[in-house]
């Protein structure tokens, strides 16, 4: 048997981690059941008037979605990690960028690409004006991807400590800040009618750069972790 | 004695003259690192004391009071220098990391980590001072804008770098993590100072600029000239004392530190 070609090899890849996911429906479904339960939170501690909600709304979703992100990413190499079969990635002759690439795709695939599916529920609930709620689709599905690729390097470098957790959020927030900035700015634009795509240009220019840099630093993360 | 990882890998001649690749190979020997940082702080040290106290009082005691602010624009000697060389000294780490990573190099390894401590210190008396000086200027401690939430969000990133070797048990890979991640926090830098243009703020533009016109007056400026070299050299003073011990820290079972303690003790 020939070995798969690289392309093939990472959609192969690809198609384990949807698999392992999908067999596990629970791991898909917490992340969403953890953004509702957040969303849930904001009423209670801001008080629940719709125009304060409405105001804050933007800014709230999009944080919750960093946090669901961050909580998601610590998982995304630790039990592959942990049984080993990262180590024999590590040590085939695929090219690991497009091996760590597949990883946070999939990671995108079940994390931010459901959220932009889900979260226009989430707007009606705080009061988000409808004419803002494709926006906030839009940038949550640019900006997720960001966060999955930024998430994943804290996730590489913190897979071999048994505290990664909290470090976890401590080494990848700071570099979270920009997307905050700039996906809760389209939406608030959005609501008061001025044009988001400026915006959604400038994250989907760091999406690019991030594509282009961070699986790099993500396999040296990962050989950094199996070497230690 | 010479072990193999003192050694970085041979470039050919023609990238780096002969001269400047055997400093290159000694920079990379703790025993001849050890002695020549104590020899350059022998004289940098006395000088930035110096420098320090001759820009403070030069600043505090003799330049004019501002027309709008009074006095308390004094406060820019000190906060202004803490500013810049935080930032710069985040540079200096991730290029140590960066060269630790490529070549290899303990001592870069070793630079690199002496900087995180000092950086974040300079990034926190920064945001202190700034705190200091807005409540006269703005009427309040804190303001969220641009400029303070980078330095902010810069001091996050030292001390994600600390926390980060704290965690490692294996203090070689503990220095490689680290210097990966200071270099994805320096290609965030530039992103997440670039918001200062996007984002509303109560904080003047800058008010020194190289290019055109500057708009702080020169009287106030050659004091604070000297006062950012001051801080400059305080910063490199700062990391070769961390430098020498974190030297004797990981060579104290080797006989040249056992030697040269032997002879402190003798003297």
């Amino acid at each position: 048997m020939s070995a798969p070609g690289s392309l093939q090899f990472c959609r192969r890849l690809l198609r384990r981690q949807l698999t392992l996911a999908v067999r596990r429906p629970v791991e898909i479904g917490n992340p969403l059941l953890f953004f509702t339960m957040v969303v849930a939170l904001f009423p209670l501690g801001l008080g629940p008037a719709p125009d304060k909600l409405a105001d804050f709304a933007p800014g709230i979703l999009w944080i919750i979605a960093l946090l669901s992100n961050l909580l998601t990413s610590d998982a995304v190499f630790r039990s592959d990690f942990e049984d080993g079969s990262l180590e024999q990635l590590l040590l085939s002759p695929q090219p690991l960028y497009l091996t760590v690439l597949a990883y946070i795709g999939a990671h995108w695939l079940i994390t931010g690409l459901l959220l932009a599916l889900i979260c226009p529920v989430f707007a009606l609930m705080l009061n988000l004006p409808a004419s803002a709620i494709a926006t906030l689709a839009l940038s949550l599905l640019l900006g997720t991807a960001l966060l999955s690729l930024l998430g994943c390097i804290g996730a590489a470098l913190t897979v071999g400590l048994k505290r990664g957790g909290m470090l976890i959020s401590l080494l990848i927030l700071p570099l979270y800040m920009p997307v905050l900035i700039f996906g809760s700015a389209a939406v608030k634009g959005a609501v008061v009618g001025s044009p988001a795509g400026p915006y959604l240009a400038i994250i989907g220019a760091m999406v690019c750069l991030a594509i282009a840099l961070a699986p790099l630093a993500i396999a040296a993360g990962l050989r950094i972790s199996v070497d230690a | 004695m010479r072990r193999a990882y003192y050694l970085v890998p041979p470039l050919p001649n023609c990238i780096i003259a002969p001269d400047m690749w055997s400093f290159f190979h000694k920079l990379g020997s703790p025993p001849w690192l050890y002695s020549i940082s104590g020899a350059i702080l022998r004289w940098l040290l006395p000088i930035t004391l110096v420098a320090l106290a001759i820009g403070l009082v030069w600043g505090v005691l003799f330049t004019a009071p501002d027309f709008r602010q009074g006095n308390s624009y004094r406060i820019i000697y000190i906060h202004v220098p803490s500013s810049v060389v935080a930032l710069a000294g985040y540079y200096v780490m991730a290029l140590a990391g960066a060269v630790s990573l490529i070549w290899k190099m303990k001592m870069a390894d070793v630079a690199m980590q002496a900087c995180a401590p000092i950086g974040a210190a300079l990034t926190f008396l920064a945001l202190i001072t700034g705190s200091i000086w807005g409540k006269p200027t703005w009427g309040t401690w804190w303001v969220w804008d641009a400029r303070v939430t980078s330095m902010l969000i810069l001091l996050f990133l030292y001390l994600g770098v600390i926390a980060l070797y704290e965690a490692y048990d294996n203090k070689v890979a503990a220095g490689k993590a680290c210097a990966v991640l200071s270099l994805v926090g320096m290609v965030n830098i530039p992103i997440i100072y670039k918001s200062v243009d996007w984002w509303y703020s109560l904080h003047q533009p800058a008010s020194i600029k190289f290019t055109g016109e500057s708009t702080i007056d020169t009287s106030m400026l050659y004091p604070l000239f000297l006062m950012i070299a001051a801080f400059y050299a305080l910063f490199t003073c700062c990391m070769l004392m961390n430098m020498r011990v974190e030297i004797l820290r990981r060579e104290s079972s080797t006989g040249w530190v056992k030697r040269l303690l032997f002879r402190q003790e003798h003297d």
